[in-house]
């Protein structure tokens, strides 16, 4: 298990770069409680597609939700680097999200991140809070509450 | 002085003290005259007064000090109780529900001045009484003087109040042979002072050290519960000089001034003779009993006994819960494992766990118990309100309010409860010519009643109206085209009566401001059943109607049955359980193109969980099935599954927000051996 590294407060927000599908996407740390291995899952009868089930963290029952099947990406296969990483948008209410890989942690300050330099009509650009460019490659920033708050109205 | 950490018990000491005003109004009401009731709203409005101005809230101190004015010439005698002046004070208090409301929401008392109320209040002053058309008297008390009038020297002396008992007085009288002395001695502490209690413990015990305390006003144990405002008077046999007294007790922080007088009686007459420092005053003593008494009396009144308790934070007691939910889970888990050369002694341990885990699983809910008077305590309020807006003379019948339940479900049950009680008044009980007409009594009766019922709790909503007319909801579901007229004609009675729990069905007739039978009481049923509940209706037409609530004593602990589907492992509720049985599948009839099984003079629907759950079907081909058979009220049905793994302890957890519209699933509950299973919801299963 790896703890998310907190570090004392810098300009530069932090991201945790994910791989699902074949795009790289960036998850904003302060949101980011633990990032745990995939482990056994109690399917949700009549839940949305996208909630794959719940899992048992340390006596907290947590539900986790697949990216990919959010992104209309082809379903999950679980691997030995498939990751839940648990984010608490509401602190009473932790999500898990599945992702194929978790890559590293990169700063990223303002001018280094695109703003809504995508096309906002695509059904999964509105689920991005814009592009972050870091060592020559692009991060797409998830827009976390976007992506729960759909979901608040099943 | 930064006062936000002591928001919190401001709420609630706020809310208490307007709730006991609510309830002495209304006593008052029915007893205008009865002093001590006086007295006690008196005293929760002063305390209110200086609470708020502590906190800052200066409306609503403005309110209550207005309020405490017209109070005090009430308690002076100088003006009588009237339906009116009743109807003021009773707005004045929810216009303080309103100020604490939104303390609570917004830590801000808001901004309605209410000037209106204060302007009537100061008019009422005026008039003295407001005895309809009363013209102005020449002198009007101004504010300020009644407040004068309150803090006179004489009246601040309030230990010559103490009226000493018989025995008491012996006792001071022996000490003042045997060269005692004895003082009355009042206290006053801070009016900003927030741990009163704390205060007068301290202060108490410095008594103590001094001499020894033979009576106190108010009693010790009220000054210990808070029952005081910011002073208090006791009496005291001590060695030490009036001096010393003075400086030990203005040592004490927030001990604003002490005021010492000796006390010294005569044998033979039952008068109370008391000298002052310098001066010696003799006392009406009439006068001073008819004062003390009331005090006391009125203070009985109040709460007769209350235990020693603490204030304790429900997320504390929230903590404690999960952690004895941790603790059965990880005691399950000990008790699946197969350990191999197990000895005696572990299996003892093991049973040795499970009593002290149960044990302490009840005591921690013991704890979170709440008497339900917590929310029946602002119905008779509210029912004095109606039977005024619909004119209709109501009296509410009220039992068990120390009936306990889990604190989460006393917060949630107010609002079905007030609904209930509504429904009862406005359309179960007839208009006063309607009941005389049929003979009955021109008072309609609401009951309210609760009782604990093995691991339930019930409570009744009751009235002696004229029920509800079964046939007139038919010719309405038929008309509105709920049901077809042939199917109508074949409902049972309990079946119309359950067409007034659907959502849009309504006696539109019948509707009114107060309510309309039918409107929101599936609202009712949904917040019942949301808490684990079930719901009745009985009724007899011209007799009155029965709401029956049947609630679980905890939310968060329950026994449930394990059942296995396909791999998928699920919970049932114990409770909802009848009994369990094996059915041959020739068994399985057709009804409808729906399958039921015939059960003992029962026809049972069956429910298929795999195929409602979207479970993979396990193989079949096997000649029985095993059916669970629930129930939920009157009905049953059979869950078909595909084996039975045992029952256990099961610690309902929730799935939180995100999943919190799913129907079927009631929550989750985590296994011994760590895996998550899904506890089934009845009630939308059947």
């Amino acid at each position: 298990m790896e703890e998310n590294q907190r570090t004392a407060k810098v300009e530069k927000e932090q991201y945790i770069v994910v791989k699902f599908g074949e795009e790289q996407f960036g998850i904003n740390i302060q949101y980011v409680h633990n990032i745990v291995r995939m482990q056994r899952m109690t399917r949700i009868p009549k839940a949305p597609v996208y909630i794959k089930g719940v899992i048992n963290l340390r006596g907290e029952i947590i539900p986790v939700m697949s990216l990919r099947s959010k992104f209309d990406l082809p379903d999950d296969e679980y691997t030995n680097k498939t990751r839940i990483i648990i984010v608490k948008i509401d602190p009473e209410f932790p999500l898990g999200l599945l992702v194929d890989e978790v890559r590293e942690v990169v700063q990223l300050d303002e001018g280094s991140i695109e703003k809504r330099a995508f096309d906002t009509k695509d059904t999964n650009g509105n689920y991005l809070v814009g592009i972050g460019k870091s060592n020559g490659e692009l991060i797409s920033l998830l827009s976390l509450t976007e992506i729960l708050n759909e979901k608040e109205n099943i | 002085m930064d006062v936000s950490q002591y928001l919190e018990i401001f709420i609630e000491e706020s809310k208490e003290n307007l709730q006991s005003l609510n309830e002495s109004l209304l006593i008052l009401e029915k007893e205008p005259n009865s002093t001590e009731t006086v007295n006690v709203i008196f005293r929760a409005a002063h305390t209110l007064k200086g609470m708020s101005a502590t906190m800052g809230f200066k409306r609503m101190q403005k309110l209550t000090h207005d309020m405490e004015n017209v109070l005090s010439e009430i308690r002076n005698g100088k003006m009588n109780v009237t339906s009116k002046l009743l109807d003021v004070l009773f707005k004045c208090l929810d216009a303080l529900e309103e100020y604490i409301n939104n303390i609570v929401s917004s830590s801000d008392e808001g901004t309605n001045d209410n000037n209106d109320i204060i302007i009537i209040l100061n008019s009422i002053l005026e008039n003295k009484g407001m005895d309809d058309e009363v013209v102005t008297q020449a002198q009007t008390p101004s504010s300020d003087k009644v407040e004068v009038v309150v803090n006179t020297s004489t009246d601040r002396r309030k230990h010559k109040n103490i009226k000493p008992n018989e025995y008491e007085e012996n006792a001071i009288i022996k000490a003042n042979e045997q060269g005692f002395n004895v003082f009355g001695i009042t206290i006053y502490i801070n009016e900003g002072c927030i741990l009163k209690a704390a205060r007068a413990f301290i202060i108490f015990k410095r008594l103590e050290e001094l001499g020894q305390v033979i009576k106190a006003s108010p009693e010790v144990q009220e000054i210990e519960d808070e029952k005081f405002d910011f002073d208090f008077s006791v009496l005291i046999v001590t060695s030490e000089s009036a001096k010393k007294c003075i400086d030990e007790l203005s040592n004490v922080a927030e001990v604003q001034e002490v005021l010492v007088d000796e006390i010294v009686l005569e044998k033979k007459q039952g008068k109370v003779e008391i000298e002052s420092d310098k001066q010696v005053q003799t006392l009406n003593p009439s006068k001073t009993t008819s004062k003390s008494d009331d005090k006391t009396n009125s203070q009985q009144a109040g709460k007769a006994v209350t235990n020693r308790t603490v204030r304790v934070d429900i997320e504390r007691l929230d903590i404690l819960m999960n952690l004895v939910s941790e603790l059965i889970i990880v005691k399950n888990g000990l008790e699946t494992y197969e350990i191999k050369n197990v000895n005696q002694n572990f299996n003892e341990s093991i049973e040795y766990l499970e009593r002290i885990t149960s044990s302490l699983h009840d005591a921690v809910m013991k704890v979170r118990m709440v008497p339900v008077e917590r929310v029946f305590n602002r119905f008779p309020r509210m029912l004095r309100d109606l039977s005024r807006q619909l004119d209709k003379k109501i009296e509410l019948h009220m039992s068990g309010e120390d009936t306990e339940l889990d604190r989460t479900v006393i917060d949630e049950i107010g609002d079905p409860l007030v609904h209930l009680l509504r429904n009862a008044a406005d359309h179960g009980l007839e208009t006063p010519e309607e009941r005389i007409k049929r003979g009955k009594d021109e008072i309609g009766n609401v009951y309210l009643d609760a009782y604990q019922d093995g691991n339930n709790v019930v409570i009744e909503v009751r009235d002696d109206g004229y029920g509800i007319d079964c046939e007139k909801i038919r010719k309405k579901a038929v008309e509105k085209g709920t049901i077809s007229a042939e199917f109508a004609s074949n409902m049972t009675e309990t079946e119309i009566i359950e067409l007034l729990f659907r959502p849009s069905f309504s006696m539109a007739e019948k509707i009114s401001e107060v309510s309309g039978r039918g409107v929101g009481l599936d609202v009712v049923k949904t917040k019942i059943e949301a808490l684990g509940g079930v719901m009745e209706v009985k009724t007899k037409l011209g007799e009155g109607s029965v709401f029956t609530i049947r609630l679980p004593l905890t939310l968060a602990i329950i026994q449930g049955l394990m059942v296995e589907l396909n791999t998928e492992k699920y919970a049932i509720p114990i409770g909802s359980i009848q009994t369990i049985e094996e059915i041959k599948v020739s068994d399985i009839k057709l009804v409808q193109s729906k399958e039921v099984i015939h059960l003992r003079n029962h026809v049972i629907p069956l429910v298929r969980l795999d195929k409602v759950l979207n479970c993979e079907a396990s193989v079949n081909d096997k000649k029985t099935f095993t059916v669970v058979i629930v129930s939920r009220g009157d009905k049953l049905a059979g869950l078909v599954i595909d084996s039975l793994i045992g029952q256990q302890e099961i610690v309902i957890k929730s799935l939180g927000k995100y999943l919190a519209n799913l129907k079927m699933i009631a929550g989750a509950t985590i296994l011994g051996d760590g895996e998550v299973a899904l506890i089934l919801d009845i009630n939308s299963l059947i």
